[in-house]
C-alpha cells in the first residue's frame, strides 16, 4: 500500500523544493499566460485524451459489469423495483450485519493505529539493521490471499497456538481474531502512509521548536502532529475502507457467527442467486464506500499545505537514549508476534513433513498429478500467475498512468477530482458483483472475453489501477510545470518533452507502481476466482484447491505453494524498497 | 549519463511488459482461437465447478476416439458454477455443464437450462440414480456420500467404540466431539443437516439439532477448516493440534488420507460413521444455446463410459455411477463400503431449502 508518496502537493503546487521567490516569477508570468492562453483549448483537448483510455476501461470493465448485474436484480418485468431497497432494509438479519460490518470497521481501523503509528514511527525515523527486509516483510500481509493466511492465523490465536500455550487464551471464533488479523493485514497500510511522510519531515523544525523553548511534548504536538495529521486521515479512511470490505478473514476466523456486509454479498449472489437482494446491498455498501472516498479525497485535498520535505536517508538515526531503544524493542516485538510468527507458521508447516523437516513437498508440487491431483503440477501455477500478475501489471500502468497524468495536469476541477474517487471505487466493490457482471455484459461478440485469459488480468488490473494512481499522482503533480515548458519554448514536441522531462522525474514512483500492481494482482484471488479460465490456475487458486482435498501430500503441497508465494511476493516487495531508496531526495 | 541510464531502465520495463503481454497471448492464444474458428468444430467446452479433476490421457483418449478436443473451465465451488450458469442462460460459457448435484438440481431444471439428452450407455446406470428419467435434461456422473468420519486413533486411546449413528451423535460420551460445517455455505454441511431431516423427519430434525447443540457439536464456516484445522484424525488437522475426533466429511477422505501419504501407512488413520451417510448425486447436462451441440453429446456419452467412470473415483474422490466401472483398489481396501445412505427428493429441497437453512442457523448459530 504505497499510498506512502505523501500528497503534499497539491495541483498548483510546484513541488517541494520550488518555492520560488515571488519577485523571479512575476517576470515569467506574462509569457507564460500568453501560452496558457494559446494552449488552452489544446490542454482540454490533450487532458481528454489522455483520459480516453481510463474512461473506456471503466466504463467497460467496471461500470457496465456492476450496473448490469444491479440493475438484473432491480429490476422485474421491465419495472423497477424499488420497494425491495427498504424491505431488504428492514429486514432484521441484514440490519444485525450492517451494525457489525459498522463497528468492526471502526475498532479495527481504532486498533490498527494504536498498534501501527509507534510503528511509522520507527520505520521513519530510527535505523537499525534489517530494516528494509523488515519493512518489506510486513507489507507481505498486505499481498497474501485470505486463504492462506486464515490458516496461519489460527496457529497464532487458535487452539494450540502461541497465546494459548502461553496464557491459555483461545481467540478463534471471537471478534478479536477479526479484528487482529485486520490488524496483521492493514499494519503496512499504516506504516506506508504515515512513515512514508514521517520520514521526509525535516526534523529540524522540531528542533527549532525546542531551541525556542517548547517542551518536547509541546513541539511534537505543535509541528510535527500537524504534518502527519492528514497522512493519518488517509491512512484510518483506507483501512477503515479495507475492514469494512472485508470478507475473507471473516469468513475464515469469524466463524458461521459473524457475517459483513460484502460476506452477505458474496452469500446471497453465488450461493443463493438472491440477486435483488445482492443489488440493494451492492448499492449501501457502494453508497458507502463513495462516502469514505469522499471524505479521504477531502484530507487528500488538506494535505495541500506546503511542507518542507527532506531525503528521508537524513532523518533516520541509530536509536539513542532508553526510551527509543524500549520504543524500538516493542514494535520489534508486535512485528514479530503479529506478523512475523504466522508467516513463520505457514513456512514451519511446508517443511514438516512425515519424514522430518525437508523440501518434499516442494519436490512433490513438480510431479504431474499421476495418481489424481492436478491435470498440471502445481509448480506451472507460479508461471501462469507471473504472466497474469505481468499483464495486470501492464494494463495498470497504462491505465493508472493516463488516468494520473490527466489528473496532474493543472487547473483540475471538480469534475477531474470525482473521477480520482471513481478510480478507487473497484476497491470498494465485491468481486464477487464485478465477476458475475461480466457474465452478463462481455457475452457478445467483438466483447465476448468470457472465457479468454485476458479477463484474469483485467480482473487484476481493476485492483492494481487504484494504487497505479495513487503513486504516480502526487509524484506528476511535483513535477515543475515550467520544465515542460522550456522544454516547449526550446522545439521540444509534447512527446518528446515528456520523454525528456516527466518520464526521467517519474521513473522510479513508475517502477514502484509497477511493482505493487504486480504484488496486488499476484495475491488477487477473489475475481480470478469467479472468471471461468482455461486449466490455468493461479497460485491463490491451486493453495484453494489443494486445501480443498483431503490427504497430508496435499495439504503440504498447499502450504508450500503458499510459501512460494509469500516469497515472490516479499522479493518483489524487497526490490521495490532498493528502488525507494537507491536515490534518495528525488521527489 | 544519469538520464540515459534511466531511460534505458524504463524501456526495459515497459519492453518486459509486452513481451510477457505477447508471452501470455502466445501461450493461451492458440487455445482462444481454436475456439473462435471451433465453434461447432473440434473443440467441446466443458463448464464445471473448481473440483472438476480428469487425467490427461483420458482427456487425450477421448480426442481420438472424436476428434474433438475438450476444454475445461473452472468458475468456482459448486454453487456459483451453476449461478453463473443460469445467469447466462441461453448464451452459454460452454456446451456441457458437470457438478450439479441432488440438493441443487431443481433449481437448475426450474431455470432450464438445458437441452434433453439421452446419453448413449445409460442402460449401464442404475435407476435410482437417474433422477430425470422421464427428460433426461441432465445425466447422473457420480456419487459420494456425506458422512461423519473419525479420528480411529483417538477412539482406540480412550477405549471408546466411535459412533455409528446419527442418534450416536447426541450420547453423552460424544460429548464435544463433533465438528461440523456452516449449512449456509458448506455443501457437506447442507448434506450432513439433509440427512438428520431424512432421519428424523420434518418436525423431528429441530429437536435433534437442538440436542446435538446441547451436546457440544461445533459449527465452523468451511469444509477444509472443519477437515483441516479442527479434525484431529487428518493430516493437516494433526499439524494444527485439532481437537475434534469427529468431523462432517466424505466417505472418500480416508482413503484420500492413504493415497496423499508418504510413506503410505498400512491402514486409514480415519474411519466412516457408516449410519451418518448422506447420498449426493451429480449430475452433467447439454446446455441450452451451446455452440458445438454434437460435441456436448458425445462429451456427455464420454462422461458414463467406462474409461473416464474409471478414471473418476482418483481424480474427484467420488463413487462411479456406471456398473461396469471398477472402484481402484485404493477405494476398496481403504475405504468403506456405504450400503445405505439417506436421501432427499431434490423437490424437496428446493421447496424447503431457504426456510430449513434460516431455522437450522437460528437454532444452532444464535
Amino acid at each position: 500500500m504505497v499510498l506512502a508518496r505523501p500528497e503534499v502537493d497539491g495541483p498548483d503546487a510546484n513541488g517541494p523544493d520550488t518555492d520560488a521567490p515571488g519577485a523571479g516569477r512575476r517576470g515569467g508570468e506574462a509569457r507564460a499566460d500568453a501560452v496558457a492562453r494559446r494552449g488552452a483549448l489544446r490542454r482540454g483537448g490533450m487532458r481528454f485524451a489522455l483520459m480516453a483510455l481510463p474512461l473506456v476501461f471503466f466504463a467497460l470493465f467496471f461500470a457496465w459489469p456492476v450496473a448490469a448485474i444491479v440493475g438484473r436484480g432491480l429490476k422485474a418485468d421491465g419495472a423497477w423495483q424499488f420497494g425491495r431497497i427498504t424491505e431488504v432494509l428492514g429486514d432484521p438479519d441484514i440490519g444485525h450485519v450492517l451494525w457489525f460490518t459498522t463497528w468492526q470497521a471502526l475498532a479495527s481501523t481504532a486498533l490498527t493505529l494504536a498498534i501501527a503509528l509507534p510503528g511509522a514511527y520507527v520505520f521513519a525515523r530510527l535505523d537499525f539493521p534489517g530494516k528494509q527486509l523488515l519493512r518489506a516483510a510486513v507489507t507481505v500481509p498486505f499481498v497474501l490471499p485470505t486463504v492462506v493466511v486464515g490458516t496461519a492465523f489460527l496457529a497464532l490465536l487458535g487452539r494450540g497456538g502461541l497465546l494459548d500455550q502461553l496464557w491459555g487464551v483461545r481467540l478463534d471464533t471471537t471478534v478479536w481474531a477479526i479484528l487482529l488479523a485486520h490488524v496483521f493485514f492493514n499494519y503496512a497500510v499504516v506504516v506506508r502512509t504515515v512513515g512514508g511522510l514521517w520520514s521526509q519531515l525535516d526534523p529540524r523544525q522540531e528542533e527549532a521548536a525546542r531551541v525556542l523553548g517548547a517542551s518536547r511534548l509541546a513541539a511534537w504536538r505543535r509541528v510535527t502532529l500537524p504534518a502527519l495529521g492528514p497522512a493519518v486521515a488517509a491512512a484510518a479512511l483506507m483501512v477503515f475502507l479495507f475492514t469494512f470490505t472485508s470478507f475473507g478473514v471473516v469468513q475464515i476466523l469469524g466463524g458461521p457467527t459473524f457475517s459483513t456486509l460484502e460476506v452477505e454479498i458474496y452469500r446471497q449472489t453465488a450461493e443463493l442467486l438472491d440477486l435483488p437482494t445482492a443489488a440493494v446491498l451492492t448499492i449501501v455498501q457502494f453508497a458507502a464506500v463513495g462516502a469514505i472516498l469522499a471524505v479521504h479525497a477531502w484530507t487528500v485535498r488538506r494535505r495541500e499545505s506546503a511542507l518542507k520535505l527532506v531525503d528521508p536517508a537524513q532523518t533516520a538515526r541509530r536509536p539513542r537514549g532508553a526510551a527509543q531503544r524500549v520504543l524500538l524493542g516493542s514494535v520489534l516485538a508486535v512485528v514479530a508476534l503479529l506478523i512475523l510468527l504466522p508467516i513463520g507458521v505457514l513456512v514451519q508447516r511446508s517443511l514438516d513433513t512425515p519424514d522430518g523437516y525437508g523440501f518434499g513437498y516442494y519436490r512433490a508440487l513438480q510431479a504431474a498429478g499421476d495418481n489424481g491431483s492436478f491435470l498440471v503440477p502445481p509448480i506451472e501455477a507460479i508461471g501462469n500467475s507471473l504472466q497474469y500478475a505481468l499483464a495486470a501489471t501492464a494494463i495498470a500502468l497504462v491505465v493508472g498512468g493516463l488516468a494520473a497524468a490527466a489528473l496532474a495536469r493543472r487547473g483540475t476541477g471538480r469534475l477531474m477530482r470525482s473521477f480520482d474517487a471513481l478510480l478507487m471505487l473497484p476497491l470498494g466493490v465485491s468481486a464477487v458483483t464485478v465477476g458475475f457482471g461480466f457474465l452478463i455484459t462481455l457475452d457478445k461478440p467483438p466483447l465476448d472475453l468470457r472465457t479468454s485469459w485476458i479477463l484474469v488480468p483485467l480482473a487484476q488490473a481493476l485492483v492494481g489501477t487504484p494504487f497505479v494512481v495513487r503513486i504516480m499522482l502526487p509524484v506528476l503533480r511535483a513535477v515543475d510545470g515550467r520544465l515542460r515548458e522550456a522544454a516547449a519554448v526550446l522545439g521540444a514536441s509534447p512527446l518528446r518533452a515528456w520523454r525528456e522531462v516527466d518520464l526521467p522525474l517519474v521513473r522510479r514512483a513508475l517502477l514502484v507502481a509497477a511493482g505493487f500492481a504486480f504484488a496486488v494482482s499476484l495475491g488477487e484471488f477473489g475475481a480470478t476466482v469467479f472468471i471461468a479460465r482455461p486449466d490455468h490456475p493461479t497460485l491463490p487458486v491451486a493453495v484453494a484447491r489443494l486445501l480443498g482435498r483431503a490427504g497430508d501430500l496435499n495439504y503440504g503441497q498447499a502450504m508450500a505453494l503458499s510459501t512460494i508465494l509469500m516469497v515472490v511476493c516479499a522479493v518483489s516487495l524487497l526490490v521495490l524498497e532498493r528502488i525507494r531508496t537507491d536515490r534518495g531526495g528525488e521527489f | 549519463m544519469r538520464s540515459t541510464k534511466r531511460l534505458a531502465a524504463g524501456a526495459l520495463a515497459a519492453a518486459l511488459g509486452v513481451t510477457t503481454l505477447a508471452a501470455c497471448g502466445g501461450s493461451d492464444g492458440t487455445k482462444a482461437s481454436g475456439t473462435a474458428s471451433g465453434s461447432g468444430g473440434k473443440t467441446v467446452t466443458l463448464v464445471s465447478h473448481d473440483s472438476f479433476n480428469a487425467s490427461a490421457p483420458v482427456l487425450k483418449a477421448f480426442t481420438a476416439e472424436t476428434g474433438y478436443t475438450v476444454k475445461v473451465l473452472k468458475s468456482g465451488d459448486a454453487g456459483a458454477a451453476l449461478n453463473q450458469e443460469i445467469l447466462t442462460k441461453g448464451s452459454p460459457r460452454g456446451d456441457v455443464f458437470f457438478g450439479v448435484d441432488n440438493t441443487l438440481l431443481s433449481r437448475a431444471l426450474d431455470n432450464g437450462i438445458f437441452t434433453p439428452y439421452e446419453a448413449k450407455g445409460l442402460d449401464r446406470v442404475p435407476g435410482d440414480v437417474q433422477l430425470d428419467k422421464d427428460k433426461h435434461r441432465v445425466t447422473p456422473i457420480d456419487t459420494g456420500d456425506i458422512c461423519v468420519n473419525y479420528d480411529k486413533k483417538y477412539f482406540a486411546d480412550k477405549k471408546l467404540s466411535p459412533p455409528q449413528s446419527f442418534g450416536d451423535l447426541i450420547k453423552p460420551e460424544y460429548k464435544d466431539l463433533l465438528v461440523t460445517e456452516n449449512v449456509a455455505t458448506s455443501s457437506p454441511g447442507l448434506g450432513f443437516m439433509l440427512g438428520s431431516v431424512a432421519t428424523y423427519g420434518d418436525d423431528g430434525w429441530q429437536d435433534y439439532w437442538k440436542k446435538l447443540k446441547a451436546n457440544g457439536v461445533k459449527v465452523v464456516d468451511g469444509w477444509e477448516q472443519a477437515y483441516n484445522t479442527d479434525f484431529s484424525g487428518s493430516a493437516g488437522g494433526k499439524k494444527a493440534k485439532g481437537d475434534r475426533p469427529l468431523v462432517v466429511s466424505y466417505a472418500s477422505s480416508p482413503p484420500a488420507e492413504v493415497i496423499y501419504a508418504d510413506p503410505k501407512p498400512a491402514e486409514a488413520p480415519t474411519g466412516v460413521a457408516t449410519g451418518t451417510c448422506f447420498r449426493q448425486t451429480e449430475f452433467a447436462g447439454l446446455l441450452q444455446g451451446a455452440k458445438n451441440e454434437a460435441g456436448g453429446k458425445a462429451l456427455l456419452d464420454f462422461l458414463i463410459s467406462k474409461k473416464f467412470q474409471q478414471d473418476m473415483p482418483l481424480q474427484m474422490f467420488v463413487d462411479p455411477v456406471a456398473k461396469d466401472a471398477a472402484l481402484p483398489a485404493e477405494f476398496t481396501k481403504y475405504g468403506t463400503k456405504i450400503t445405505e445412505s439417506t436421501t432427499v427428493a431434490p423437490d424437496k429441497i428446493a421447496k424447503n431449502r431457504d426456510q430449513w437453512v434460516k431455522t437450522w442457523s437460528s437454532l444452532v448459530l444464535k
